[in-house]
């Protein structure tokens, strides 16, 4: 087992399932035999402020917060929200982005601009950079929804945990009714991201 | 959450579900609180106990004060509340070290650093020593539990109230707990007690003198001593530290020598002495104000702490690394050139939270606006409505202050002060907004009291409250109707509003502000979180009629988008509420359907 702690940086806008996925992430983790804290904050996530969930795992973890140049991976659930986080990566880090973009306020009322070129940016930050429209790949499974559960499958790839462990996570956390769907997310992602990772 | 009755399970807890567990464990029969970020879950997880009376009080005044008397008559109580709540029950907690608990009480202040969800960043350990109160300081979720028990037991021990101080690191953040079995308290039956619970000057004279001696028994109990970890490994740098900053410490100074304390009021001075002459050098390293370090030198402890480590919000270990400029032998921890250069070459617009398409409270800024009034503001999630494009409220103090503000400014500007209006939700009049009011029609006040009424305590995560009807279990009991006790408070004029109804809102507003007696306007609208229906139909903009004059991005509905002089409602994000409907002058916003057929 790796001595070292590694470090996952959840990114996104609020409403976009960020703190489930950290909580399934983070309870992989502990049923896979790591120590594990998870950081977030609540209050405004609700309403369509930008969120950031911390999770750390390892041998034994200390801080519940990844320092700025500390992070090892980077999931994006919405583009611009990877930029915001690029200073907490380190120069090899693996970003997964999701391509879909959610417009902030001063961007609707044509105060500011959405960046452009986000994927070669985040290109030049990180050492690996798997993209995808998450958003769009879930509805072609059926709800968009599970959007999250797939980027948690490309994640899962990178990761030391068992599939059962994964998906007994999952199960847990999701309704009933939608546990079939949500695996099948969280199989499509893994399958997207070694697609990406073998080419 | 998922707390499981097995034993010697671990699981994964946040602070606040840990000290739900910790109260179960310890055999709690009582809770109460009022919802304030970051403790609000803490009494939402005990709500799922049901061998605790758990429930949602008006205030955290009242949440301290029914929590007592849960103690005093047996019962093993706890009260949850975010820093700024302890201001509001502070008049309790001075108290009711002298008077005692009986069975234990332990009372929960969820203080914010970085002010992530609060109006300051106030350090509630003054509030300890204050009020000589001992005080616990859990570093995770697995102490967060134990201490919860602990602080139980103290509190029995030594018939005081225990403070157990957490921060949002600790509340948020979640990390393994191994379950415990539920204890049985040995029973505690209430005897009354004329010198020990009446605080008449006479008793009360002879219970500071008890207060005092506690506190000083408390330093020297070898079972407390359980609560501090001390560790020497490093002759040459010894670190005193609690809390959260514990683990941030701890992962900056793997070499170091650590004095981790977990009762950090009244100090355990001989530990520290013994720890401080081990070592060559100490740093003090907590978050927010110099409590420690100052009592350390004051023992006459040459310490370091505020010279490196920041008064002004969040720590973590990046901020550590950077204050005392440790050697980053390890690459991982230096920001690599490439992001942060990658980092720094575009300009990431902010994101900052907003009111909710289809907000009620939308309609009522934008009037207040238009009316170009004077808005004494409260708390909650309309502190929203202060910030562009809105930007139609003056000030937010505390939980219940736009009443007293604005009595106080009429008082001062006579005839000008017809512009001032306070606004208010309904769950923080309820708090703290009913003797504002009684104020105001004491003192010949001619105030327009507006009170927004979403029913809920939404700002928090949609909590119930005495103006809901509906319990913290989610049963129906009395529900408290405003518009009854605005009456019965001597306000005459009470008029209830439907904030989509632009031109009415208007019209109540201009009518009640010209009055020469004081009024309450009730916006009647449920929180648009809490229905989760659409109100009408999708609206769209008509781009033939649009003559980009922008009235309608006034409002600051999320759903509306500019891109050049190209106007959009976004039909994932409108609920149909037609307020932009109604701002329009030309009529080019319209319902979807009908401009599709």
């Amino acid at each position: 087992m790796d001595t070292k702690t590694s470090n996952i940086l959840l990114s996104g806008v609020g409403g976009q399932g960020i703190l489930l996925a950290g909580q399934i992430l983070a309870e992989t983790a502990l049923a896979s035999g790591y120590d594990v804290k998870k950081a977030e904050v609540h209050g405004m996530a609700q309403r369509g402020g930008s969120v950031v969930s911390h999770v750390r795992f390892g041998n034994e973890v200390f801080s519940p917060l990844i320092s700025e140049g500390e992070a090892d991976f980077l999931i994006a659930f919405e583009a611009l929200e990877a930029l915001r986080y690029l200073g907490y990566l380190r120069a090899d880090a693996t970003i997964i982005l999701n391509e879909q973009k959610i417009l902030p306020q001063p961007v609707r009322i044509g105060d500011a601009t959405y960046p452009g070129n986000i994927l070669e940016i985040c290109q030049r930050a990180a050492g690996l950079v798997l993209a995808v429209n998450a958003d769009e790949a879930a509805e072609t499974l059926g709800d968009r929804r599970v959007a999250n559960i797939l980027l948690l499958g490309m994640l899962s790839i990178f990761l030391p945990f068992p599939m059962a462990n994964w998906l007994d996570s999952i199960r847990e956390r999701v309704p009933v009714k939608t546990f079939s769907t949500n695996q099948k997310a969280f199989e499509n992602g893994r399958l997207l991201a070694e697609q990406q990772t073998h080419q | 959450m998922q707390i499981s009755m097995n034993k010697e399970q671990k699981v994964l807890l946040s602070g606040n579900e840990a000290i739900a567990r910790g109260a179960f464990e310890a055999g709690a029969v009582f809770a109460s609180a009022y919802p304030g970020t970051p403790s609000t879950e803490i009494l939402e997880a005990i709500a799922k106990i049901p061998a605790i009376k758990a429930q949602w009080a008006p205030n955290e005044k009242v949440a301290l004060e029914t929590a007592a008397g849960a103690a005093l008559a047996g019962g093993r109580a706890l009260v949850a509340m975010k820093h700024v709540g302890l201001n509001v029950a502070a008049d309790p907690f001075f108290s009711l070290s002298y008077m005692g608990v009986n069975a234990g009480l332990v009372i929960v202040s969820a203080d914010d650093p970085g002010m992530h969800s609060s109006q300051n960043e106030q350090d509630n350990r003054w509030y300890a020593r204050a009020a000589k109160i001992p005080m616990l300081e859990p570093a995770d979720s697995q102490e967060a539990k134990d201490f919860t028990r602990l602080a139980f037991f103290l509190s029995e021990k030594y018939d005081t109230p225990v403070l157990l101080r957490i921060t949002t690191r600790i509340a948020h953040s979640m990390s393994p707990v191994v379950l415990g079995q539920p204890e049985v308290p040995t029973p505690r039956p209430y005897q009354k007690d004329f010198r020990h619970r009446v605080l008449l000057p006479s008793n009360a004279r002879a219970r500071h003198a008890i207060v005092e001696k506690k506190l000083r028994e408390i330093e020297d109990d070898s079972t407390v001593a359980a609560l501090n970890q001390l560790n020497c490994q490093n002759e040459q740098l010894g670190i005193i530290t609690a809390g959260v900053a514990y683990q941030y410490a701890r992962e900056v100074f793997p070499e170091a020598s650590f004095l981790k304390l977990g009762l950090t009021f009244p100090l355990p001075q001989k530990l520290i002495e013994q720890f401080a002459l081990q070592v060559d050098k100490v740093y003090v390293i907590e978050e927010l104000d110099p409590f420690l370090e100052e009592q350390l030198r004051a023992l006459g402890i040459d310490v370091w702490g505020k010279e490196f480590v920041p008064q002004i919000g969040e720590l973590d270990p990046g901020v550590l690394r950077r204050v005392f400029q440790c050697d980053q032998n390890d690459n991982r921890t230096a920001t690599p050139p490439t992001s942060r250069e990658a980092a720094a070459e575009v300009e990431v617009p902010p994101r900052p939270p907003l009111l909710c398409p289809g907000c009620p409270h939308t309609g009522m800024f934008y009037a207040f606006k238009k009316l170009r009034l004077t808005v004494m503001g409260d708390i909650g999630c309309y502190t929203l409505g202060a910030l562009p494009p809105l930007s139609a409220m003056d000030t937010c103090l505390n939980m219940g202050a736009s009443i007293g503000l604005s009595a106080g400014m009429r008082a001062v500007l006579g005839e000008k002060g017809r512009k001032v209006v306070a606004v208010i939700g309904d769950s923080t009049f309820i708090h703290s907004g009913i003797t504002g009011l009684i104020d105001v029609v004491y003192n010949d006040g001619a105030d327009l009291i507006v009170i927004l009424d979403n029913e809920t305590t939404a700002m928090t995560g949609r909590q119930e409250h005495p103006g809901t009807g509906i319990t913290l279990q989610g049963k129906k009991t009395h529900r408290l109707d405003l518009v009854a006790l605005c009456h019965a408070i001597g306000i005459k004029r009470v008029v209830e509003v439907n904030p989509y109804d632009l031109d009415t809102v208007l019209h109540v507003l201009k009518t009640e502000l010209s009055q020469n007696e004081p009024a309450v306007v009730i916006s009647k609208a449920p929180c648009i979180l809490k229905t989760r229906q659409m109100l009408g139909p999708l609206f769209m903009i008509d781009m033939e009629k649009c003559r980009v004059c922008n009235l309608c991005l006034k409002l600051g509905c999320p759903a509306i988008e500019r891109e050049g002089d190209l106007f959009r409602i976004d039909p994932a994000f409108c609920v149909g509420c037609g307020l932009c409907a109604r701002v329009c002058h030309l009529q080019a916003i319209v319902p979807a359907a009908a401009s599709a057929g």
